[in-house]
């Protein structure tokens, strides 16, 4: 990709983000529900409960209401959140740091033990092992995030309590943090025990969005790898002399990769909106779980927020797929 | 007289993907150390499968029903694994029909160029980087240094087979295989590398199987024929006594129908019913079309 395509690339992505900023405000007007109704007491009296609706311009016409919206949007300011009374983005910029972190977490799960399993099977053909790992792989393609989440929390939460069932972190742990990146943070200021509490936190919620993308990245590598395998550079290598392990890595990884990066892409956008579900179960306190209490409050501006926030997301995440692919590629790199 | 380089004896294979059809039946063949053999027969006589038996790489769908093959004495077919993967790779290598696919398009020419050095011989790297530039020197590629450092994709499909026919004869191998290494080649690269392997054979005294269907490029690379059909050996001979005097009509049917002779309408005159008609009944196949 060159630097035209790529500013071709960002200038589209705003585009879309325009589009999805009108669905989504003409969505949430034909939806029915009224924030007000939400938030009034019930001894309010109409009078308040008009000045209220004219605090937040809801009295207005609806094209004047998203113009309004949309110039702050563009100026980069989301408005206030109706239920909590505060700046969405900066309700989104406290929130969205422990989604990424937990997104990124299953990402790179799901994406080793998938890349570990499908070369495992790749060494093992023509062996029982192999055909027995298709099976059990194809039960766990047909698993999805949520079902994990309620099995991990019976499992490994309930049964055999290993595990924090909810949040992010042990409220009792004393630890502060100067930014919302919590693990990262503790990771770099050799914060230990705030890091492993933090881990074990994660774990269930990870593995509840990363064993779906895993079993995928099984499949689809796995079947590349076997194409890959039987080309005639894999044929003349293992002639050579080389091990079956750096056959499989070495000879056929890089050439099978390709799909399997364009699928995880895809994917990675399905998790992140299975971040939604995921958190909610788990009491984690991502953005996906706000977005269900700004849905419930009719929170039109949160809700506006945090959907156009994921929407940056997935565009950026296509962006960069696009972008490893292209590096991955030699003809693109020294053509 | 001395041990022969290769001696197939009786060598006969089934198909179990279809349904164990034979592949090769009752096929010998002795190659003398230095010598060029070419193989030539029409598509499925057999002869990738020889090349295939020969290198320990067939197909698990094809299975070995009977025969033996020496290579210096020892049998390929019951040899020990450990003792196999010596041979291979280094007294006996590949020159793959395919240049486009037989190149790690991720991998720069330098690194597959030294795998068989560094994995068969233990060259240290620097040691394999000296030998693969005398390599390249020996098979006439001028900028060494680029072409090691590129990959595959930047180069054209003659310097790719010059790459793996260097590569192939890297470890002074006692015998090559070569797979029809000229198909996929334009017809003016085709004579340059058709040169090419006669004077690596020569200058490394190397013996060749030369898998092909033209009779052409028999006549200049190949010192003695084996002709297939249908997996059965029809014709073995030195190849002038064979382009010249022909015993069997079906070798006569060949070289009136032109070198390409898998081309019927580029060929002089196709071969004819009755010639077919009359292998089927010596190799014993039931009557089924063409
Ligand atoms: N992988 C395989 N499994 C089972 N049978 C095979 C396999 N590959 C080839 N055969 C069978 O073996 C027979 C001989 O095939 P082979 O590839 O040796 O022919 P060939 O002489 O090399 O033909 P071509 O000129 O088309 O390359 C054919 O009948 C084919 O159907
Ligand atoms: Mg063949």
């Amino acid at each position: 990709m060159t630097a035209s395509d790529l500013l071709n690339r960002l200038f589209m992505a705003v585009l879309t983000l325009a589009g999805v900023a009108v669905i989504v405000f003409c969505l949430l007007r034909i939806v029915p529900g009224d924030p007000i109704a939400m938030m009034i007491s019930p001894s309010a009296t109409p009078a308040d409960i008009a000045a209220l609706r004219a605090h937040y311009g809801l009295d207005l016409g609806l094209p004047q209401q998203f113009g309004i919206w949309f110039t702050d949007v563009l100026k980069g300011n989301f408005g206030t959140s109706i239920s909590q009374r505060r700046d969405v983005m900066e309700l989104i910029g406290e929130r969205l740091p422990a989604t990424l972190e937990l997104a990124f977490a299953a990402l790179v799960f799901g994406v080793l033990a998938g890349g570990v399993i499908a070369t495992l099977g790749t060494l093992a053909r023509r062996t029982a092992l192999d055909p027995a790992l298709d099976f059990i792989n194809g039960l766990f393609l047909a698993v999805p995030d949520f079902v994990w989440a309620l099995a991990l929390v019976l499992l490994l939460g309930v049964f055999w309590p290993v595990f924090p069932l909810s949040g992010r972190i042990d409220p009792t742990l004393s630890t502060y943090f100067h930014t919302d990146f919590y693990l990262i943070e503790s990771l770099v200021t050799f914060k230990f025990s705030a890091f492993g509490d933090l881990i074990a936190h994660m774990v269930m919620p990870m593995l509840a969005l990363g064993l779906p993308l895993a079993a995928i990245v099984v499949r689809t590598l796995k079947e590349a790898l076997a194409e890959a395998m039987v080309q005639d550079y894999v044929l003349l290598a293992r002639l050579k002399g080389m091990s079956p392990l750096r056959l499989v890595l070495q000879e056929a990884l890089r050439n099978a990769v390709g799909p399997t990066l364009t699928l995880t892409g895809v994917q990675f956008t399905f998790m992140i909106g299975g971040t939604v579900i995921v958190e909610r179960i788990f009491s984690y306190p991502g953005l996906g779980n706000m977005a269900i209490d700004a849905v419930i409050n009719r929170d039109l501006p949160l809700i506006q927020g945090i959907v156009l926030t994921f929407g940056a997301i997935f565009i950026l995440v296509n962006i960069l797929v696009d972008l490893i692919a292209a590096w991955l590629n030699p003809r693109n790199a020294h053509g | 007289m001395t041990q022969p380089l290769v001696a197939i004896e009786g060598l006969s294979a089934i198909s179990t993907r279809d349904g164990g059809a034979p592949v090769l039946r009752d096929v010998s063949l002795t190659l003398e150390k230095g010598e060029v053999r070419g193989l030539v027969g029409e598509s499925g006589a057999g002869k990738s499968t020889i090349a295939k038996a020969l290198l320990g790489i067939l197909p698990s769908t094809v299975k070995v029903t009977g025969g033996f093959i020496r290579f210096e004495g020892r049998d390929l077919l019951t040899m020990p694994r450990r003792e196999l993967s010596d041979i291979m790779g280094r007294d006996i290598t590949l020159i793959p029909q395919d240049p486009q696919t037989a190149l790690n398009p991720a991998r720069r020419i330098e690194a597959q160029l030294t795998d068989g050095l560094r994995l068969k011989l233990g060259m240290s790297k620097k040691d394999a980087h000296q030998r693969a530039l005398q390599l390249l020197d020996e098979v006439q590629i001028r900028n060494p240094d680029r072409v090691l450092a590129a990959y595959p994709h930047e180069l054209s499909g003659g310097m790719r087979q010059r790459i793996l026919i260097a590569s192939a004869f890297a470890l002074n191998p006692k015998l090559v295989v070569a797979d029809e290494p000229t198909t996929a080649l334009d017809v003016t690269v085709q004579k340059e590398i058709l040169r090419l392997i006669r004077r690596m054979q020569e200058a490394h005294g190397t013996a060749v199987i030369f898998v092909t269907h033209d009779l052409g490029v028999v006549a200049k690379i190949c010192d003695r024929v084996t002709l297939l059909y249908a997996g059965k050996v029809i014709e073995h001979g030195a190849t002038v006594d064979m382009l010249t005097a022909p015993r069997h009509v079906y070798t006569r049917a060949l070289i009136a129908a032109g070198p390409r002779y898998d081309r019927p309408n580029a060929g002089l005159e196709p071969v004819p019913e009755a010639v077919f008609r009359q292998l089927r009944a010596e190799v014993g196949l039931a009557e089924r079309g063409i």
